[in-house]
């Protein structure tokens, strides 16, 4: 497809980068660049498409086509760039503000219509650019500028609205694991259909170490479990650590202890249709004894929205007497004034 | 009955019944059928907003007037012959027909039970006799005899009775039965039972009434009409079909971002059926998603529109304050309806002019322009497409209600007669690509995807003049903020001149813009015939108006506005042209204007002059 190869660097605009020293969206963007540096198309071919918020500056940052939407819009906005052009690569950038709030009707279309977009939705639990309210993912009880006494609301789990929404594809990794990122990205890019890729991302101002929990030195190996498709989902320090099924509900065993061997681990199916394992995986909380999944947990195959279309366009063309408009202008009822 | 034959240039028919009777397909079939033999045409369906309001309810009638004839521009202010299926429908109407009207009523429905429903006196009804020429027919029973011996169930048979009374308007004003018997041929290919009870029941109609004597008691003076090949539109296909034809000419591929709203959904309906044209036609999620997956397809290099009205058009408005800073071409059509919020949904109104005009945040400027007959809608899609391609630029196309679903008859143009559109695409072999860079017009160029070596970033953030970047810059705020507004203003080079009709040499010049101007140019019309000297300026084009108009307006000593609203288009004016004096004539009833009310105004201020 593409004659040149690329360098990540090539994919850098000369714009200067306003986030916030340390904030996690300038690891994404590296990831984003180095994805794409990876993949096959030629630069031309990649429009990126945001709304408004931190992240959502992100295209001005790409050497790339790059389009800087309105709050909330970005799917809307990337629909129609790829459905008119399904030859393009397009890359939605979103919150949780953006994608889950104000724009939450339209992230829930996208993916049901299953439109051939990368949504990469930066999920740091807060409202950054206007300073530091809570968003749809903030933690129930969580104070912040606009909840002095603690949020009253439970948070989405992205995860959960994608499957809700009859999702394909959903990811999840962290910011500043660029190469773990990188992959994540080209095989959502990879996948033909909606992909969801939640990153957390660190808001080093507003929400600082939101995910430390999961992410932190101390804890990660025991708190964090990293599924490859047809692969035993084992995790922590040790490599001693998986998931079972007990019942209906996943649970947390130790290989070696109580007789569980190796072999009763579950094996991650990212390509089962059923979306119940996936489900239960992406709830998955280290409150509730758990570690918090990341890679890739689903990925289904499934036709897509704009390809759909274009056959149908094909179909109706090779059967209908109307080629262009003058047909269109006489056809039915039409009289002859001599 | 007397068999007095009267000679007339046009007869305006209502057929009114229950939004179940087929009263819409009734007027269609007659409009066509006059179409074909030669008659102008001018239609208004006029339709509850419910789907099926309670039965034999003044709020269920549902109405489809036509007028035909000779000279015919609007459907007619009075109708000359009301067919009533029921007394809610004779309620509803009877303060609208002529004096001495025909009036044909479907006995069988004229029970107490449905006087009760209608809420109407039986007595009252009794002193329509005396006034109108009456005409009673148990169309009900008669369909059911005509039925007896088809297999149909009784609520097919039931069904068929609104084509008994066509039957008899056929026979009424001497029209053929061909093309309405072709039409259920084809309709009913499938079912050939039910074209065939069609069929009967419409020349059982026709020969009753010629049975009764109801026969010719008009005779309509045909139209001489120019050579060529015609049809019937309505202003919603005619829209669709204007924007696929700028499609064609600018040879884009065209999508239409929509979501469905009465009364524009038929645009939505007509581009989903044209994938044999390749259009894209994309129901969206909501009126948002309508127009900002338009303005992705614009970036993405199509010619691209998003269909609406009012409510939704305020539901865009900030997309389309998105589509005014990045400078993509887009067409937003707004077929207006009466408003605020809900307001009277399958009703007409010119109410959303300001809206069109200033409903947006910051200095928002965009170009407006209306179509103001159901065939000159193909014309100004087409030109809304022309004036966004040639000059990135959103574009404001207002239509309303009336001329959507009014039908006319329409010579049928060819592609390749329609004016070239010179799409604004960076050369393919410049050097590089400088996104806020402009012509002697204002206009930047269009670079989308997919083109090597152009790749750029726009956005709702201001942009620094030519480069584009991101800019916080005062300076630089305003002077865009100007060159946007410079832009549009420049538009007034490429547009026609405002005409003046009727008596250029008139004391009083008549006003309007959009879908008025068949009630105001019959009115001008008639009296300067009868003697009286009176002009006629319409515009169609608002933002900006025509170059010429300061110099038509000074001429007049009266200037009167009409227009369906309180007064937005007049105000409008003399905030342009301030030195004019303008006097004002509003509707807001969600119905178009009359011939009537329209001579009485002039009249009054010809007095006072």
């Amino acid at each position: 497809m593409a004659d040149t190869k690329y360098n990540f660097k090539d994919f850098k605009s000369d714009q200067e980068i306003r986030w916030c020293p340390g904030c996690g969206d300038i690891a994404i963007l590296m990831s984003v660049q180095k994805a794409m540096a990876a993949l096959d198309y030629d630069k031309e071919d990649y429009a990126v498409i945001s709304g408004i918020g931190c992240s959502s500056r992100f295209p001005y940052y790409m050497n790339t086509y790059g389009f800087h939407g309105i709050h909330g819009r970005a799917g809307v906005l990337a629909s129609g760039v790829k459905v008119a052009n399904p030859k393009l690569s397009v890359w939605q950038i979103t919150g949780d503000g953006d994608g889950l709030a104000i724009g939450g009707n339209h992230f829930i279309h996208e993916i049901r219509r299953n439109i051939d977009l990368n949504i990469i939705l930066f999920n740091n639990q807060i409202y950054g650019l206007t300073k530091g309210q809570y968003s749809p993912t903030s933690l129930f009880g969580q104070v912040t500028k606009s909840s002095p006494y603690g949020t009253i609301e439970q948070p989405f789990h992205p995860g959960e609205l994608v499957i809700g929404a009859r999702g394909k594809f959903f990811a999840r990794t962290i910011d500043n694991k660029v190469a773990d990122t990188t992959e994540i990205l080209i095989e959502a890019d990879k996948h033909k259909g909606a992909s969801v890729v939640e990153i957390l991302q660190n808001c080093v101002i507003y929400n600082n170490g939101a995910h430390s929990a999961i992410t932190s030195k101390e804890t990660r190996d025991d708190n964090q479990i990293w599924l490859k498709h047809g692969e035993p989902m084992i995790f922590g320090k040790e490599k001693n650590k998986g998931l079972v099924l007990d019942g209906l509900n996943l649970k947390v065993v130790t290989i070696g202890e109580n007789g569980v061997t190796k072999d009763d681990i579950l094996v991650h199916d990212a390509h089962q249709e059923l979306p119940y394992i996936h489900l239960a995986l992406i709830n998955m909380a280290v409150a509730d004894g758990f570690p918090v999944a990341f890679g890739i947990i689903r990925s289904v195959e499934a036709p897509t929205y704009e390809i759909l279309l274009e056959e149908q366009i094909k179909e109706v063309q090779s059967r209908s007497k109307i080629k262009n408009v003058d047909d269109l202008l006489h056809s039915g009822n039409t009289w002859n004034v001599d | 009955m007397d068999k007095k034959i009267i000679e007339v240039d046009q007869v305006v028919i209502k057929f009114a019944g229950d939004s179940g009777d087929g009263m819409q397909l009734t007027g269609t079939q007659f409009s066509n059928t006059s179409a074909l033999i030669g008659d102008d045409v001018s239609t208004f369906p006029d339709y509850p907003a419910e789907i099926r309001a309670p039965q034999g309810t003044v709020g269920g009638v549902s109405g489809f007037q036509l007028n035909f004839g000779k000279k015919v521009n609007t459907p007619g202010d009075f109708p000359d012959v009301l067919v009533a299926m029921n007394p809610a429908a004779l309620k509803a109407n009877i303060g609208w027909v002529k004096d001495g009207a025909t009036i044909i009523i479907d006995t069988d429905s004229f029970t107490d039970k449905n006087f009760a429903k209608a809420g109407c006196d039986t007595e009252k009804l009794k002193e329509i006799y005396n006034d109108y020429n009456v005409i009673e027919a148990p169309i009900t029973s008669l369909t059911k005899e005509s039925l007896k011996d088809t297999e149909l169930d009784a609520k097919s048979k039931a069904r068929s009775k609104n084509m008994f009374a066509l039957g008899m308007v056929y026979c009424i004003f001497d029209r053929p039965l061909d093309h309405s018997v072709k039409f259920f041929e084809k309709k009913f290919a499938k079912k050939p039972e039910i074209a065939e009870a069609n069929k009967k029941v419409l020349k059982d109609g026709f020969n009753y009434a010629v049975t009764i004597h109801a026969m010719p008691s008009f005779r309509v003076h045909s139209s001489t009409i120019e050579k060529g090949v015609y049809r019937n539109i309505n202003g919603n296909t005619a829209t669709s079909w204007g924007l696929l034809a700028a499609a064609e000419k600018a040879n884009l591929p065209f999508f239409l971002g929509s979501y469905p709203i009465t009364p524009a959904s038929e645009i939505l309906v007509e581009i989903e059926k044209r994938r044999d044209l390749g259009a894209k036609a994309f129901q969206a999620e909501d009126e948002i998603g309508g127009i900002t997956t338009s303005i992705g397809a614009a970036f993405a290099g199509h010619l691209a529109a998003t269909s609406t009205s009012g409510p939704g058009l305020a539901l865009k408005s900030e997309a389309l304050g998105l589509a005014v800073i990045t400078e993509l071409p887009l067409v937003v059509v707004n077929v207006q309806r009466g408003g605020p919020s809900t307001g009277l949904p399958t009703k007409t109104e010119q109410s959303d002019l300001f809206q069109a005009l200033f409903g947006r945040n910051g200095e928002s400027p965009v170009p407006v322009i209306a179509a103001s007959t159901p065939s000159n809608c193909f014309n100004y899609a087409f030109e809304a497409a022309k004036i966004a391609l040639e000059h990135m630029t959103p574009v404001l196309l207002l239509t309303d209600g009336f001329i959507a679903n009014g039908t006319e008859p329409w010579k049928i143009p060819s592609m390749k007669d329609m004016p070239e559109i010179n799409t604004q695409f960076i050369g393919k072999d410049e050097k590089e690509y400088l996104p806020y860079l402009r012509d002697k017009n204002m206009v930047r160029k269009w670079a989308v995807p997919g083109m090597k070596g152009f790749e750029h970033r726009i956005g709702g953030l201001e942009k620094m003049e030519i480069t584009g970047n991101v800019s916080y810059i005062p300076e630089n705020h305003e002077a865009m903020s100007i060159e946007r507004d410079e832009k549009i203003k420049l538009i007034a080079n490429n547009i026609p001149e405002l005409k003046v009709e009727g008596n250029e040499d008139a004391d009083v010049l008549v006003v309007g813009w959009g879908s008025t101007y068949g009630h105001l140019t019959t009115a001008v019309r008639e009296m300067n015939e009868a003697g009286t000297k009176v002009a006629h300026a319409h515009f169609n084009y608002i933002n900006p108006l025509p170059k010429n108009t300061a110099e038509v307006l000074s001429k007049y000593k009266e200037i009167i506005v009409f227009e369906l609203n309180l007064g937005q288009f007049a105000k409008y004016l003399r905030m342009m042209h301030p030195t004019n004096h303008y006097e004002y004539y509003d509707k807001v009833q969600g119905l178009p204007l009359t011939v009537k009310e329209i001579k009485t105004k002039v009249n009054q201020i010809l007095e006072q002059l």
